[in-house]
């Protein structure tokens, strides 16, 4: 019985990539279903959604309290976080919900990972966090976390409509050894099951997230080079111009719904 | 590992008698010791040992770890109120290091 389901699944799972496997380079369906993308919470088990509404079990919550620790310690100039933003829990609300935004003496969007980065480096004359640091996803959760329960509402016009037109562009263009673009699974076939998981949209409002594979805290970029490597890409360096302009591109699909860092996913 | 954020969730106060809920909450990897890294190389066990709690001096709870135990492990237990005192919590891991969180009860009646 478990040998004919097995082969059952395996077929199934090879006429799907069949189906899905076009000619390489060809853009895939880009239009969004009637139903506007959800965040992945509503996904979850009644046992994770209550792990992550729970403020002391969620684990993500202990890098939250790091990142608190990190906002009062003072850097070599002495100079911290609170030294020019006062209490986070005024200052930083509603920041994540705008991020990524376009710096201007970058000429770039840039993230929240990034912006803390350029905090340390412009104003504190610190050297910038490693990227998926222990100390930055620490501060990155912090300040997010100061958001949360607001809606996503990033600007994706202006000086950062032509890097959303690119990350549009990388969200529709298939990839990788397995020719599959984003929006083939994230669109067209959300809410349907790949192996044991539901298929989210994709949307990243609860990041950095705790997920139970990691076993800890990571950021977008992180889930977005796993992607990367699901479909045998090539995956590209954290903080890498293209992640950051896919990652506006999900926060503009994400308008409207609320922040959940930190979130839990499997 | 003694610089490892420890969270413990517990009432301040409580009548002389109650039967109290508390959690505790730490980071730590939990690394079992059966995994290996990109290039194949074994990754060595990292691993809290034991977490014991002690109320007014007397030991109320203790538990041993093991690898089978997840990363940031989350433990809730009870215990009764019965005086106002000093609950210290304190993980070991298996070099010996430890953390060691206090918190007050103030128990009334």
């Amino acid at each position: 019985m478990a040998r004919e389901r097995s082969e059952c699944v395996s077929a199934l799972s090879a006429a799907m990539l069949l189906l899905l496997a076009g000619w390489p380079g060809a853009p895939a369906q880009a239009e969004e279903p009637a139903s506007a993308p959800t965040s992945g919470t509503s996904l979850l088990s009644p046992d994770l959604k209550a792990m992550q509404d729970d403020d002391f079990a969620n684990p993500g919550m202990l890098w939250i309290g790091e990142g608190e620790k990190l906002w009062q310690a003072k850097s070599a100039s002495g100079k911290d976080c609170a030294s020019c933003h006062d209490d986070a829990a005024k200052s930083m609300k509603g920041v994540a919900a705008r991020y990524p935004a376009v710096d201007t003496e970058a000429g770039k969007p840039v993230n929240l990972e990034q912006r803390i980065n350029f905090c340390r480096t412009r104003h504190m004359g610190e050297q910038p966090f490693a990227y998926e640091s222990g100390d930055l996803l620490s501060l990155t959760a912090y300040v997010a976390y100061q958001s949360r329960g607001l809606p996503m509402n990033v600007e994706t016009g202006g000086a950062a409509a032509p890097f959303f037109e690119r990350g549009k562009a990388l969200f529709t263009m298939r990839q990788g050894q397995l020719n599959l673009a984003c929006s083939q699974c994230h669109v067209d076939l959300a809410g349907r099951r790949l192996r044991g998981d539901i298929i989210s949209h994709g949307v990243g409002v609860g990041y950095p997230v705790y997920r139970l594979e990691w076993q800890g805290l990571g950021s977008l970029h992180r889930r977005l080079r796993s992607c990367s490597f699901g479909v045998r890409a090539v995956q590209n360096d954290y903080g890498a111009d293209d992640y950051v302009n896919l990652e506006l591109y999900l926060a503009g699909r994400a308008r409207g719904l609320p922040i959940d860092t930190p979130a839990i996913r499997k | 590992m003694a610089l490892a954020p420890a969270r413990i969730a517990m009432p301040a106060e409580a009548r002389k008698g109650d039967i109290i809920e508390i959690k505790a909450l730490i980071r730590h990897p939990m690394e079992t010791g059966y995994r290996a890294d990109a290039r194949g190389q074994s990754i060595p066990r990292d691993i809290i040992e034991s977490f014991v709690v002690t109320y007014a001096g007397v030991e109320v709870f203790r538990m041993e770890l093991n690898p089978g135990i997840s990363a940031n492990p989350y433990v809730v237990f009870s215990t009764v109120a019965t005086e106002t005192g000093e609950l210290v919590f304190t993980w070991t891991d298996q070099k010996g290091a430890a953390t060691v969180e206090r918190k007050q009860i103030t128990v009334t009646g």
